[in-house]
């Protein structure tokens, strides 16, 4: 159980799977970070990106990839309309109607999916689904790989946008001081939409990333959604890189727990982790307390 | 001679390296009434707050009534008789004024109807009558003052900190405000008061403490302090301090 | 809002229901009933903590299902008799509400991060019965069928709403007893602010401790009286999500921390889920667009719930042509 030529293989297929938890949770980290509220609606958010990348590639013959620029955006502006029409009304200034109203949403958009796409799993074909590469002792299929770049790559840009442009600026003024950044001219709805936007464009660039080594079906965004939080209080509540890192720390310990435990009793691994460090180490492992 | 009532002994506090209160050490006679005076940023909430449970010292003890309460959480120190206000006013917003006070009273009464009866009786010592019946949300600046302070004084406290409980007042209001507090302490509650508002701590505190930037920098009467060169100087700088002193010696 | 006229209120509604169910003749009428009291009974749950506690619980599935795994396994595999069972899952429910409280409470868990925390607990409670043979595993258990009255089973459910009618009672009767106690008044006090209730001597942990202890008891009996209905249970009702969030929503569209908003939410949800039944017949997952739609709608348009919206109007009739107040609630 502990030889290198299992251990490893199952490591490295939790990097890339961690690198996945890592780009969903990432949208999750800016959320939180600036509106300070746990978005429940982030699972299935995700759930219907996938169903998004799906359907292009179906009717449209449009390859994941290819798909990325368009799921993004319109993932992006999703967000945008969602915050500024729906999650900023509901508010009336309390953090628990915020909870609400997402925890609402995810399951409108969730049985909504059931309604018209059936519970059936389904996953698309493309000319590198079943490609592998060979490192080491392991075979690393290319779609995961790619999915390793790609949030890599994700959390550089979302790094770029925070630090050096102008939106990053505001976004960090608001996530400190709301008020102050109110008074100096900031549009804070619109920080706040903007910020929400991003957040699902990054489940858009995940989506694509993901579905050509993984499936869709209605339920699919729960089973992110969990990790995802887990992955964001882990890494810090508002950091990046302790997203990436708290990301692919998830990956390896699912992984391994699969290994030793089988596959559901792994699943409760991440649950139990998730409560460990909610109760005993909130601040996660990078940030500041929350 | 009694033993202090509260005894502070060389209470200290850091926040990530930050020195917040360094070394602070006091004492407050039973039925007395102090305070706690210094310039913003003086660590003078914080002080509250470790006298009272919300924090843990770094350092030092806090005494209650010849007993160490240091790092005892608050709502055993309440129980004990010690009741705090808060500067930034917590009210119970979406309950009756009535509603809040009596959360104070039901530390002495475990039955409702009392807890209601005595925070009638509490309200209309502080001025709310009219207003018992009012969602403490709506009340005005002045009017959650009383309540912070009705709700405390509901919990019948040996010892009440009162937390700039005139601070967003108005002249007139402080003038209402400032003999319900003087008839408070000549009750027999002993009273630590926080306060910005100096006619009011020349007027009602037989002892004043000075803290600037965490320590201690003077105690006395209210008369000697204010005229202390030292004190001074906390509150309007080195520079100004000079000058002043300058002045006066010219004239 | 005495507690003379809490009780007066509770006696008339018992005694309504209490007719309808020793005259009712119709099946259909029965069976609606029992579901709208089953309904009310979880709604009642989750707003002794969540309304009367501002601890919002995302996963009080986690207490449904041990009160009913308890309530089943003691039949099946302890041989006990329903009745005597019935206290024994509650019992269970409130001990696992104890400790998981104690546990959250003791490390200041509160707001989303409770919620968190709640739904993840009863993830892993469904895995755990998902995987473990003593529940049945993914196929669940199943009660066999021994109707009559020793044995808790009524074909013509009307011992069913008597018992609901009962748990529904002891609901509104712990309810108006939070409304005008000293416990309820420190729970009340700590939900609307901790830190000024714990400079008047309220010790937050105690106090939250026990609106989880007794809110698990309510859910746990729900959970029991499921079993008991129909005669089975497993992992994805047990600790699924569709509990969790029928029991939430009733309640907040009810109106939270009220007497009568539990009641009123979950008549409503049901009516609601029940007229949708018979216009779009059984497309899957209808109810709980429905339900979540609900949710968001009264979050942003009346988040005070039923009860709210009721005294909205009650202050526009009352004082004529004065606007009904609309309190902003000072943002935390």
């Amino acid at each position: 159980m502990f030889e290198f030529g299992i251990l490893f293989p199952a490591v490295l297929n939790g990097l890339t799977t961690g690198a996945v938890y890592a780009l969903v949770a990432l949208g999750l980290t800016l959320i939180y970070g600036v509106l300070h509220i746990i978005n429940f609606a982030h699972g299935a958010a995700l759930m219907m990106a996938l169903y998004g990348v799906y359907f292009l590639k179906q009717s449209l013959g449009l390859d994941p990839y290819l798909a990325l620029v368009p799921m993004v955006l319109v993932m992006f502006a999703a967000g945008y309309l969602l915050q500024r029409g729906i999650v900023n009304r509901a508010s009336h200034g309390k953090d628990e109607n915020i909870l609400l109203v997402t925890l609402g949403l995810s399951i409108v958009l969730e049985n909504v999916a059931l309604l018209a796409f059936k519970s059936d799993t389904r996953t698309i074909d493309t000319p590198y689904t079943l490609a592998t590469v060979a490192i080491g002792p392991a075979m690393i299929a290319v779609t995961k790989l790619v999915a390793f770049a790609g949030a890599l790559v994700a959390s550089a840009v979302l790094l770029w946008i925070v630090r050096r442009t102008d939106l990053g600026r505001a976004i960090r003024a608001v996530a400190r001081e709301k008020q102050g950044a109110r008074l100096v001219g900031i549009d804070v709805d619109h920080v706040y939409a903007m910020s929400f936007g991003i957040g699902l464009g990054c489940l858009g660039a995940a989506a694509c990333f993901l579905l050509p080594a993984y499936y869709v079906n209605p339920q699919v965004g729960n089973g992110f959604v969990l990790v995802a939080f887990t992955i964001v209080v882990l890494g810090g509540m508002g950091s990046f890189a302790g997203a990436l890192l708290g990301g692919l720390l998830i990956g390896v310990v699912e992984s391994l727990g699969g290994l030793w435990f089988g596959e559901s009793l792994g699943q409760i691994g991440i649950f139990l982790l998730f409560i460990a460090v909610l109760l005993f180490r909130p601040q996660g492992l990078f940030g500041a307390k929350a | 001679m009694a033993s202090p009532l509260l005894r502070l002994q060389g209470v200290s506090r850091s926040f990530g390296g930050l020195a917040a209160v360094r070394d602070v050490s006091l004492d407050l006679p039973e039925g007395r009434l102090g305070a706690l005076i210094g310039p913003n940023g003086a660590g003078k909430t914080t002080l509250f707050a470790l006298m009272s449970g919300f924090l843990v010292p770094d350092a030092g003890r806090v005494e209650f009534a010849g007993a160490d309460i240091t790092g005892v959480p608050p709502h055993l120190n309440a129980r004990r008789g010690m009741t705090r206000t808060f500067q930034i006013v917590q009210p119970f917003a979406t309950q009756s004024v009535r509603e809040n006070i009596a959360v104070g009273a039901h530390l002495h009464c475990v039955q409702r109807a009392q807890a209601l009866a005595e925070a009638e009786l509490v309200a209309q010592r502080v001025g709310l009558g009219p207003q018992l019946d009012k969602p403490a949300g709506e009340l005005t600046v002045a009017g959650r003052k009383r309540l912070e302070l009705a709700r405390a004084l509901a919990t019948r406290p040996r010892l009440l900190l009162l937390d700039e409980v005139l601070a967003g007042l108005n002249p007139l209001e402080v003038a209402e405000m400032v003999p319900v507090v003087r008839e408070i302490a000549a009750g027999g509650v002993t009273v630590l008061m926080i306060e910005h508002v100096m006619q009011a701590v020349m007027n009602l505190a037989a002892h004043v403490w000075v803290l600037a930037q965490g320590q201690l920098i003077a105690e006395g009467a209210p008369a000697e302090v204010t005229r202390d060169p030292h004190v001074v100087e906390a509150y309007l700088g080195h520079g100004t301090a000079q000058r002043l002193a300058r002045m006066a010696q010219a004239s | 809002m005495t507690m003379r006229r809490d009780l007066l209120q509770i006696a008339l509604f018992a005694a309504a229901v209490a007719v309808v169910a020793a005259t009712a003749r119709s099946g259909v009428v029965l069976n609606l009933a029992m579901m709208a009291l089953y309904a009310c009974l979880m709604a009642q749950s989750w707003n002794l903590l969540g309304g009367y506690g501002g601890q919002f619980s995302f996963g009080h599935a986690l207490f449904f299902g041990t009160g009913a795994y308890a309530q089943a396994m003691a039949q099946l595999q302890g041989g006990i008799n329903p009745w005597v069972a019935l206290p024994l899952a509650i019992a269970a429910a409130a001990a696992v509400g104890l400790f998981f409280g104690a546990l959250s409470f003791r490390y200041g868990l509160k707001g989303s991060y409770f919620a968190l925390v709640t739904l993840a607990f009863a993830e892993v409670f469904r895995i755990l019965a998902l995987s473990v043979p003593f529940t049945g595993a993914g196929v669940g258990l199943m009660v066999p069928l021994k109707e009559g009255l020793a044995q808790m089973q009524f074909a013509d459910r009307r011992g069913f709403v008597w018992i609901a009618l009962a748990l529904v009672t002891l609901g509104l009767l712990a309810t108006a007893w939070l409304r005008h106690s000293r416990f309820g008044a420190r729970l009340q006090a700590v939900r609307d602010n901790e830190d000024a209730a714990r400079a008047v001597g309220v010790d937050p942990f105690r106090v939250k401790l026990g609106a989880i202890g007794l809110s698990a008891a309510f859910m746990g009996a729900a959970g029991a009286l499921y079993v008991q209905v129909f005669q089975y249970i497993d992992p994805g009702i047990a600790y699924g999500p569709h509990t969790s969030v029928e029991a939430l929503v009733a309640a907040i569209v009810g109106g939270l921390g009220t007497l009568w908003g539990p009641v009123l939410g979950a008549l409503a949800l049901h009516l609601l889920a029940d007229a949708t039944r018979s216009l779009f017949g059984g497309l899957p997952g209808i109810n709980m667009i429905i339900y979540g739609g609900v949710l968001v709608a009264i979050v942003m348009f009346a988040p005070r719930g039923l009860m709210g919206l009721g005294q909205s109007v009650r202050s526009l009739w009352s004082r004529p042509g004065a606007a009904p107040q609309t309190r902003e609630e000072p943002h935390g």
